[in-house]
């Protein structure tokens, strides 16, 4: 049984130009100690599709699915006083902007010992030994003297460092990370995926790691899910989706990946915007971006395919990666 | 801190000035000095009114007035009321404190209402009582407060019976003055039904004072609130697990605070000056009463002296916001 398990799952969001759907129908899991990527561009729905995991959305957003279990409970039907208990100590998140994700009134100390103490009860010395602990494993030099720092002393690195050691306090079996280095220099970048990489090694948590950044993928995650416009495109292993990818999304996502177009004059990109609220298109979502798309494609919505070795929403999946430019099919 | 504390004290210095100056010259603009006052319609021979103008230094040039005046307050002297001939601080200090436990009474009531008020409004925003709230507080805050006063006098005093009209204390009972402070005093002599009754007296000026700061409280209240909440680090709370209490009333108040205490402050320093309608309908015997009782008289020195004194007590009331705002806000008190 897997850790997550969400079937069909949708989040509506009411607003006054009407009601949009930000995730449409689609199907997650999370096997314990599994890294999950999900990739997307910019509006593909893949942070509403966390929030709704970890319960964060507001009054606005509605949730519907068929089943949404973690480690084989209920989170559709769970009382809210229930669901608190798992939020944060089971399943913990990670958040984009590290600067504005910690509260700037309240020590680091304070704020990672705040869930310590809400979750585990501790309290006076071991509270403060488990804080230090917690710092050391996330990289932080001298963490005696840090629990005192505010956020606004430390740098945008340091900081995520202490949202992880927060998110990690309570040995949370499912780590959300919503983009963790997006804020973050680049050398910065490759320090804070590596610690990820290597908590969920040494404690065996599963992680999903929600990135519009094919490489992160590439180097961290086992199994892919790419979003297009609130629904799952393509959902692959890593190695076979980076050697065969079958949807034309992927597959333009890849070729859009500098260290793939060497040789090349342009970096290829992929026309056009994620479709909004207002200009859905009548067949598949990705259609009107789509080289391949032909008649039907503009028509019909594809389902979700079985292809290899996991599925593609796409009626003419393609047959070895990368077709030659402007091949029909 | 002392340096910040210092260097905030020196740039009141011109502040100090001005206000000494403007009293000074806008008392002596108004028609009428202070023999011409008390003589009134009788007359008074022009020998006499010049003899008695020399007494008072009056003939002297403004500037040598002046002077002579900014000299002698900055030795300590505030000088002597032209009519009672008392010192202006002895009889400022006998009337601050039922000022200062008027406006802090005031200000207590805005706070304790306006600041749960506003919070429920933000946390339930676009609601019933939101609106409730919002459309209380612009009324509170567009209503005159002597309308209000007398209203609140004629419904609660008049028909019910339910306060006393105006003062601060019964008749009947004599307290020893050791604060100042009715309630406080009345405690310390143990006699709790003049605690009582001086408890019934505060209750309409304290409304009445109160109803201005209350409705700004509640309205700066809620929508520092709206604009916290929709920070990240709520979002970051919300994931740790913590119950809604302990988000909005930790995490979400003590960010939303660094404005509305700035505001409270600012409320004060009006309610210690501004309390002279409340003090004038009640009949409460407060620094403000005073004030105006001065301006009618022409007692150049107690007015000079009042509003140097209030002055300062305000501005003690902003330092000690700006001192509080750096214990509220990490980000302030480093940049220091």
């Amino acid at each position: 049984m897997p850790l997550l398990d969400i079937k069909n799952l949708s989040v509506e969001f009411t607003t006054r130009a009407g009601t949009f759907r930000a995730v449409d129908g689609i199907d997650l899991t999370v096997d314990e100690g599994e890294v999950v990527g999900i990739v997307g561009e910019s509006g593909s729905g893949k942070s509403v599709t966390s929030l709704a995991v970890m319960g964060l959305l507001g009054s606005n957003g509605r949730v519907v699915a068929d089943r949404m279990m973690f480690g084989g409970r209920d989170l559709l039907t769970m009382p809210a006083a229930q669901r608190r208990k798992i939020t944060g100590k089971d399943v913990a998140m990670v958040f984009q902007e590290p600067m504005t994700s910690l509260n700037p009134c309240f020590t680091v100390g304070f704020q990672i010992m705040e869930t310590l103490r809400v979750h585990e009860g501790l309290s006076g010395k071991a509270l403060r030994n488990r804080a230090i602990a917690l710092l050391e494993q996330v990289g932080i030099p001298a963490p005696e003297t840090r629990l005192s720092a505010f956020p606004h002393q430390l740098s945008g690195g340091m900081n995520q460092r202490v949202m992880i050691a927060i998110a990690i306090a309570c040995n949370p079996r499912l780590l959300v990370a919503d983009e963790p280095t997006t804020a973050l220099d680049v050398t910065i970048q490759k320090q804070i995926l590596d610690l990820l990489v290597q908590l969920q090694r040494e404690r065996g948590m599963a992680l999903i790691l929600i990135t519009h950044d094919m490489g992160v993928v590439a180097e961290t995650a086992q199994r892919v899910v790419v979003m297009y416009a609130g629904q799952v495109a393509e959902t692959r292993p890593v190695q076979s989706l980076f050697e065969r990818p079958r949807h034309p999304y992927t597959g333009a996502l890849l070729d859009a990946l500098p260290e793939r177009a060497l040789g090349k004059r342009r970096l290829p990109t992929i026309p056009g915007m994620v479709p909004g609220i207002a200009d859905r298109p009548a067949g598949c979502l990705f259609s009107p971006r789509c080289r391949f798309a032909d008649a039907r494609c503009r028509a019909e919505r594809p389902a979700l395919f079985d292809v290899d070795d996991g599925r593609a929403r796409c009626f003419y999946p393609l047959p070895d990666g990368h077709p030659a430019a402007g091949e029909a099919l | 801190m002392l340096r910040f504390i210092l260097t905030r004290v020196s740039l009141v210095i011109p502040t100090f000035l001005g206000i000494t100056f403007l009293t000074f010259i806008l008392i002596r603009l108004v028609p009428g000095d202070p023999i011409e006052v008390r003589v009134g319609e009788r007359g008074i021979a022009p020998e006499r009114l010049a003899a008695l103008r020399h007494e008072l230094g009056l003939d002297q040039s403004l500037w040598q007035q002046f002077l002579d005046y900014v000299g002698n307050v900055l030795s300590g002297d505030f000088g002597l009321s032209l009519v009672t001939h008392n010192s202006v601080l002895s009889e400022f200090i006998t009337l601050f404190p039922a000022t200062l436990e008027l406006a802090l009474c005031a200000m207590l009531f805005a706070t304790l209402v306006g600041l749960p008020a506003g919070i429920l409004a933000a946390v339930k925003r676009g609601s019933l009582f939101d609106h409730g709230v919002m459309g209380a507080s612009l009324t509170g805050y567009s209503m005159p407060i002597f309308w209000w006063g007398l209203l609140l006098i004629l419904f609660f005093s008049v028909a019910l019976g339910w306060t006393p009209v105006s003062g601060r204390l019964d008749l009947v009972y004599y307290v020893e003055p050791v604060t100042g402070f009715m309630l406080i005093d009345t405690l310390m002599a143990g006699d709790y039904e003049a605690f009582r009754s001086a408890l019934s007296h505060l209750i309409l000026p304290t409304i009445v004072l109160g109803t201005v700061p209350l409705a700004v409280v509640a309205r700066m209240t809620r929508s520092a609130m709206l604009e916290v909440l929709g920070e990240d680090y709520i979002r970051t709370a919300r994931a740790k697990g913590l119950d809604s209490g302990r988000v909005i009333g930790m995490h979400a108040l003590r960010n939303a605070l660094i404005p509305v205490v700035t505001v409270i402050g600012l409320q004060v320093g009006t309610l210690l000056g501004g309390a002279i309608l409340t003090e004038t309908i009640f009949s409460w015997p407060g620094v403000g009463k005073w004030l105006i009782e001065s301006i009618n008289r022409r007692d150049y020195p107690a007015l000079q002296g009042g509003v140097l004194l209030i002055a300062t007590s305000v501005i003690l009331v902003n330092l000690l916001v700006d001192v509080l705002y750096g214990v509220l806000n990490p980000r302030i008190r480093h940049a220091r």
